[in-house]
């Protein structure tokens, strides 16, 4: 398998929120196939950073490429339609909407276009891939939080999107849950999909992760392997604070 | 010149009441569309007391504000604030408190008309020459303006160095984070609801001193203090006085160049330019 | 096409062609109600069609209304009847997508503020030009259109309406404008561009409002602004479209007929009172049936069923 071709490439990066500089002339480039976890205590800038790649904020300078071609500066849909897909931090599933068409939602108007059979017959298999086929019809309200999580992301990879992002889509999860999900994501590694997670949980990120990027204070402190990042000295003092390093 | 003074003191009267909106938009999160009628039923409450009993309208004011805050309390506290307990999210509480404040609106116009009539109502007050720079002008446009600004300014000072004024501000920046903090959220807000609501029917009282009124005209005040709390920023005090004034501007050299009809069509032009071009405010910064 | 779709559209079109009938009773009363019914149904339903699925609260309907009336009265010498209907209804459609573009991308509060004072605007702008450039405040519209033709070119328009709001439903469009209504965030992420799908509805619904202006203008034979642009019929048809359910494509025809009646009852015998029974109707809405006549039917219904079972 070829690992070399960049799917998603940020350079120089940032964003200010009046004065307070929320990411910092952030680079790092995502390879086709890859699970690159980006990670970092909390409130070092993980989540914009995602909304950055996303369009769900513009951002103050730099530049974002997906396949090559400019997506920063772009609206939302449009870097949605361009093959990215996200899923959010604080689950947003559409409440009066079915299961099915939540699903449908994400195969409509995105990267890959479907209507009307073939996206019905996609959804079903797309479901089926994250274990919601059996509730396919019922109200978004009677699901449990695991499958409104799962049912975010079934919406995301509905479009067939470039890239996945997944914004601490293990978080709140029990235990037993996280392993189902780490499982589900595992699945999605082993179809060739390209993903960059937003993690706490160091367990997903050794088991996930081809790669990792660190950030701090808005800033990338480390890129590598998760076992490589994970042992670095700077890392270590960014999540453990100074006193303890 | 004429048009510069006329205008800044019509903007001053204004900005007491969009002020009164401000708070009410601002900390309460309630788009009231019923503000308009609270200033009618202040101008109201002044015509009637100084017709009956030769009372002066700026006495009234003592008996107006208190009445207006107790209504405007009770109105939050046992109409809105079981919307604002019962939104699932914030499209539905602004859905929900338009419509209800819509319909407060038109029960209070219903009601003025069948106890008042639909008639205009105009009084003479202080209807005397008074010359600022060599020109003349009514003095009662002078007094109003005089008070409201002493009101901003008292009101300002107020948000800004008391204790429950710091409250007030902190629930506007975050109703979450207040709650964290001891801040009693709906307690506030419904303090901040009433507060609103005094203040705009004392704009009504000041108001009606020079302008002729009828039970259906609040619904273009509503409108003027939409436009303005939305130029200046909802929940900024400054920019809303920049703005009440830039509106009293327009519509007072509108109505002296090109016709007295045509002073809504002025605020909408002042609206279209600002949702255009700065829908953050005058002074706000642009968010996400 | 399902059966039950086909047994709906069997059951709408039996119901337009009832309503056909009405002129034949002779009845000059019923006629005129039944002209009152079927133009606030077409606005009531094309209003849903927009602010049913995005919530959004349309105040515009009499701006766009009055438009359509006026460009009636203006042409009705110089031009044929049909293509005055036609430039009306693109009239709307363009009005709308300009307030639509101004307004839409923001949020709610500002559309709502925006279209509340934008007939008494037009209003106010109509007149001034009329003052200063016309020869006389008003407007003779004299035609051999009768009543009975008005009431059925408005059920025609409300046929056309039916069928584009059930198309609109099914398509990608309708399905965007839900998605919106939930969370329009999400609905950006979707790939969906919510601004122009929100324009494209509103001008849908504008276009209709600017078309019954032009259908109602030979009622009235003698226009002004005052007449032609009426704020009160816009939160007319905001309180029946929410009195019957905004929320389904005949819910609106549900809080049309109770309310006109009513509102007929009390502007015939107490014409003081219709501000407050505005105001109650909207009060009424918002604390007893949020959902709407059909929405509560149907919360009874499931609750029957339920219980049954």
């Amino acid at each position: 398998m070829a690992r070399d071709r960049t799917v998603l490439s940020v350079r120089g990066v940032s964003k200010r929120f009046g004065g307070l500089v929320a990411v910092s002339d952030m680079s790092f480039d995502v390879k086709e196939h890859q699970v690159m976890g980006l990670i970092g205590p909390n409130g070092s800038g993980k989540t914009t950073m995602m909304n950055l790649i996303s369009g769900a904020l513009r951002l103050s300078s730099g530049q974002i490429s997906l396949q090559g071609s400019r997506i920063s500066g772009l609206p939302a849909q449009e870097i949605n339609r361009r093959g990215v897909a996200r899923t959010f931090q604080l689950v947003r599933v559409l409440p009066t909407l079915s299961v099915f068409d939540n699903v449908i939602a994400g195969c409509a108007f995105g990267h890959r276009r479907r209507w009307g059979r073939d996206a019905e017959d996609h959804a079903h298999d797309i479901l089926e891939r994250v274990g919601l086929e059996a509730v396919a019809l019922a109200p978004v309200s009677s699901l449990t939080y695991i499958d409104q999580k799962r049912l975010e992301l079934a919406r995301a990879l509905a479009s067939d999107p470039e890239i996945l992002l997944l914004d601490e889509w293990l978080a709140g999860l029990n235990p037993t849950e996280l392993q189902t999900g780490i499982e589900l994501i595992k699945d999605l590694r082993a179809d060739g999909r390209t993903i960059i997670l937003v993690e706490h949980v160091m367990d997903a990120i050794r088991s996930l992760c081809d790669a990792c990027v660190v950030m701090n204070s808005g800033a990338k402190i480390a890129e590598g392997s998760p076992g490589e990042v994970l042992a670095d000295a700077e890392v270590i003092r960014a999540y453990l604070g100074d006193d303890d390093a | 010149m004429d048009i510069l003074i006329t205008g800044l003191l019509l903007g001053g009267t204004y900005s007491l009441i969009a002020m009164g909106l401000n708070l009410q938009y601002g900390v309460a999160r309630i788009m009231n569309l019923a503000n308009g009628e609270m200033l009618v039923i202040g101008a109201f409450a002044a015509f009637w007391v100084f017709t009956a009993g030769q009372i002066s309208p700026i006495l009234s004011i003592v008996v107006v504000a208190p009445l207006a805050f107790l209504l405007n309390w009770l109105i939050y506290r046992f109409m809105l604030l079981p919307l604002v307990r019962r939104a699932k999210s914030a499209g539905q509480l602004e859905v929900d408190s338009i419509l209800a404040t819509f319909g407060l609106a038109f029960v209070f116009v219903g009601i003025m008309i069948a106890t008042f009539g639909g008639e205009y109502f105009t009084y003479s007050y202080l209807a005397e020459p008074f010359v600022i720079l060599g020109e003349t002008y009514a003095l009662n446009r002078v007094v109003a303006f005089v008070l409201a600004a002493i009101m901003c300014g008292l009101l300002y000072l107020w948000l800004n160095k008391s204790r429950p004024g710091m409250a007030v501000r902190a629930v506007a920046v975050n109703p979450e984070s207040s709650g964290l903090v001891g801040i009693n959220v709906s307690r506030v807000s419904a303090f901040a609801f009433g507060l609103g609501g005094a203040v705009t029917a004392v704009g009504g009282t000041l108001i009606s001193t020079f302008l002729t009124m009828d039970a259906s005209i609040g619904v273009l005040f509503t409108m003027k203090a939409l436009i303005i709390v939305i130029m200046g920023g909802v929940g900024d005090v400054r920019g809303v006085i920049v703005a009440s004034l830039i509106l009293g501007l327009a519509e007072t050299a509108v109505a002296s160049l090109i016709d007295p009809g045509l002073t809504l069509a002025a605020a909408y032009f002042m609206f279209i330019l600002i949702l255009l071009f700065r829908p953050q405010g005058l002074f706000g910064r642009r968010s996400s | 096409m399902n059966g039950n779709e086909l047994r709906n559209i069997l059951l709408a079109a039996a119901g337009l062609g009832l309503a056909a009938l009405l002129p034949l009773t002779g009845s000059g009363y019923l006629l005129s109600l039944g002209v009152t019914v079927a133009m606030y149904t077409v606005l009531a339903t094309s209003w849903a069609l927009f602010s049913g699925p995005t919530h959004y609260i349309s105040l515009a309907t009499g701006a766009f209304y009055g438009l359509g009336t006026y460009v009636v009265a203006v042409g009705i010498d110089t031009l044929p009847y049909p293509v005055l209907l036609l430039i009306a209804f693109v009239a709307g459609g363009v009005a709308a997508g300009l307030v639509g573009l101004a307004t839409l991308r923001l949020s709610g509060v500002y559309f709502v503020i925006f279209t509340l004072g934008l007939a008494e605007m037009i209003r106010q702008l109509v007149t001034w030009v009329q003052n200063n450039w016309g020869s006389h405040r008003g407007l003779y519209v004299l035609t051999d259109i009768t009543e009975e033709i008005i009431y059925w070119e408005l059920l025609a328009a409300a046929a056309l309406v039916y069928l584009v709001g059930w198309w609109i439903n099914r398509s990608r469009l309708g399905f965007a404008l839900r998605i919106i209504g939930n969370d329009e965030v999400v609905a950006a992420h979707c790939g969906i561009n919510t601004a122009r799908s929100k324009v494209l509805l509103f001008m849908v619904s504008g276009s209709v409002a600017a078309l019954v202006g032009g259908l109602l203008a030979p009622r009235w034979t003698y226009i002004e602004p005052a007449i032609a642009f009426s704020a009160m019929l816009s939160f007319q048809v905001v309180i029946m479209a929410l009195l019957g359910g905004a929320s389904r494509l005949w819910g609106p025809l549900v809080g049309v007929i109770p309310f006109t009646l009513l509102w007929e009852v009390i502007s015939g015998h107490f014409p003081n009172q219709t501000t407050l029974l505005l105001g109650v109707a909207f009060l009424l809405i918002v604390y007893v049936i949020p959902n709407g006549i059909l929405g509560r039917l149907e919360q009874l219904y499931r609750a029957a069923r339920e219980g049954a079972g």
